[in-house]
């Protein structure tokens, strides 16, 4: 479909990690910086070699929790945003307190949801969700939202009922809106589980950091966060490929650009 | 000849209570092409909007085919000048859309597909668009699209096609093409139609009757009967009755604006 990418640029993402990683290594022996404050890559990687076993145990536990909250964050987003982008009237009623929500920031709710759901698996996953549906919703409605007004008329000078402009117009219209909202909300919603695990859990990659950090085991902790950066990137890069084979109607620009 | 569309002193005032027409009285005969011209701000649009029924009157009537409109008309076809295609679908798909909608054909489609498919096929190519059945709208041209805009609104055959500035963001030379390609649909299917436009010398190629409307609010002027013979051409605006005809709609739609300020 697309045609091929100059190497470099391909390369592109790599070079800069690595480059990124020996800057990092030689400013900590050229400043000397201790361990316990900032260990160096290559020790940053033993610990994860060395700590495999758990990392691994730990971060599909985390990545687990992530992905139910961020599946509820998709059914509730879309739900949502199709109520609100459909209806003027629930996006009045609702949009403020949406917004609302969304300023709360979720760290502070977690000991609420501990109460109510114990330590453990229930609160990291509704922190992800919590953290995750909005920009979802948010998305959905507002490709539903800017539907052209000509466009509107037509159909219903065709007699089209809500539900048809919906299913013909407004969905297919707000998919490329709600594929760019899932890469911004899975990676979200690793904020959000993992947050929950430091605040209240006893599994999961945020409460491997946690304990490590509290042992003074810093290059473990920068090993977690090295992992989690990796499963957001993966997440990230499934749904973008997702996105362009979906929509790619919505990129032509550089996907279609030389299709004739 | 019977009349077709017939606008009986009517008004319409936005929320606020300015009226954007005031008894505004018209009346088009079925089969006829009915141009509407005007300054801007003279509720051109409205009129739009009350003679497919999009939009209620305050005040006044307005009957379409002998019935009074009470709500949007389902038997339309509409072209703006935003050609408003989908991207997603291809130029043969888009040209489905109002079979999708509209009956009974959206009960018939799924087994007729192959019928309403060959029927597309040949109203694209009436208009020049053979064999682009398959692309989508970013691979054509504006003009292309405003005649896939053109297919859509005919597609269903309506008995009444309305058109607001169809051809305002095109290249004249465009502009005049996409001219003779409606003049011609039309001169075949005998829809009637409505025109609004701002371009004097469209009104007069492609109607038989020019209404000239005053500014906000609205009314009718002055009505200008189109007796050039058909089918017209480009040789037909360079003659001097096209050219007096242009110039006459021209001078009253100075007046209008000077009267304005």
């Amino acid at each position: 479909m697309s045609r091929k990418r100059p190497a470099i640029q391909t390369l592109m993402p790599w070079l800069v990690v690595f480059g990124l990683f020996g800057a990092w290594e030689l400013a900590c022996i050229a400043f000397s910086v201790p361990e316990f404050v900032l260990p160096r890559p290559t020790v940053v990687f033993q610990t994860m070699a060395e700590f495999a076993g758990p990392l691994w145990q730990h971060s599909s536990y985390t990545l687990f929790t992530t992905v139910i909250g961020f599946a509820l964050a998709v059914i509730g987003g879309v739900l949502l945003g199709l109520a609100v982008g459909a209806s003027p009237l629930v996006y009045h009623g609702l949009y403020p307190v949406l917004i609302g929500f969304n300023a709360i920031p979720k760290v502070a709710i977690v000991p609420v949801l501990v109460v109510w759901f114990g330590i453990g698996t229930i609160p990291a996953i509704i922190t992800a969700f919590a953290i995750s549906f909005f920009p979802i919703a948010v998305n959905v409605a507002t490709g539903l939202a800017t539907l052209e007004p000509e466009l509107e008329d037509v159909l219903r000078s065709l007699g089209a009922s809500k539900l048809d402009i919906l299913l013909k117009v407004g969905l297919p219209r707000s998919l490329p809106y709600f594929f760019a909202s899932l890469k911004v909300a899975v990676t979200l919603a690793f904020v959000g589980s993992v947050i929950a695990e430091t605040v209240a859990s006893n599994e999961g990659i945020g409460y491997l950091m946690l304990q490590a950090s509290s042992r003074f085991q810093i290059p473990l902790v920068f090993a977690g966060l090295i992992v989690i950066a990796a499963m957001g990137v993966v997440m990230y890069f499934l749904f973008a490929a997702v996105e362009g084979r979906l929509t790619g109607w919505a990129t032509r620009k550089t996907e279609f650009a030389e299709v004739e | 000849m019977h009349p077709f569309v017939e606008l009986d002193r009517v008004s319409l005032s936005y929320g606020g209570g300015t009226l954007a027409v005031d008894g505004l009285s018209l009346t088009v005969e079925q089969g006829q092409f009915a141009a509407v011209v005007g300054p801007s701000g003279c509720g051109k649009s409205t009129l739009m909007k009350l003679v497919t029924g999009l939009m209620p009157p305050t005040r006044g009537g307005v009957i379409v085919d002998g019935q009074e409109v009470a709500g949007p008309l389902k038997i339309c076809g509409m072209g703006f000048q935003n050609p408003t295609l989908l991207p997603w679908r291809t130029t043969l798909r888009n040209l489905m859309l109002p079979l999708e909608i509209v009956r009974p054909h959206r009960h018939k489609l799924r087994r007729e597909r192959a019928g309403y498919e060959a029927e597309a096929k040949r109203l694209l190519a009436s208009v020049g668009l053979a064999g682009f059945e398959d692309k989508f709208p970013w691979q054509l041209s504006g003009g292309m699209q405003q005649r896939v805009s053109l297919c859509r609104a005919l597609i269903h055959g309506p008995k009444l096609l309305m058109l607001d500035e169809p051809f305002g963001a095109l290249d004249a030379f465009t502009r005049e093409e996409l001219w003779a390609v409606l003049q011609d649909v039309w001169m075949e299917r005998r829809f009637t139609g409505i025109l609004v436009t701002h371009d004097l010398r469209e009104a007069v190629y492609l109607a038989d009757v020019v209404y000239v409307m005053t500014a906000r609010p609205g009314r009718v002027m002055s009505v200008h009967r189109i007796d050039l013979p058909r089918p017209r051409n480009l040789e037909t605006t360079f003659t001097p009755e096209f050219g007096r005809l242009v110039h006459a709609l021209r001078d009253e739609i100075s007046n209008v604006r000077e009267a304005v300020r």
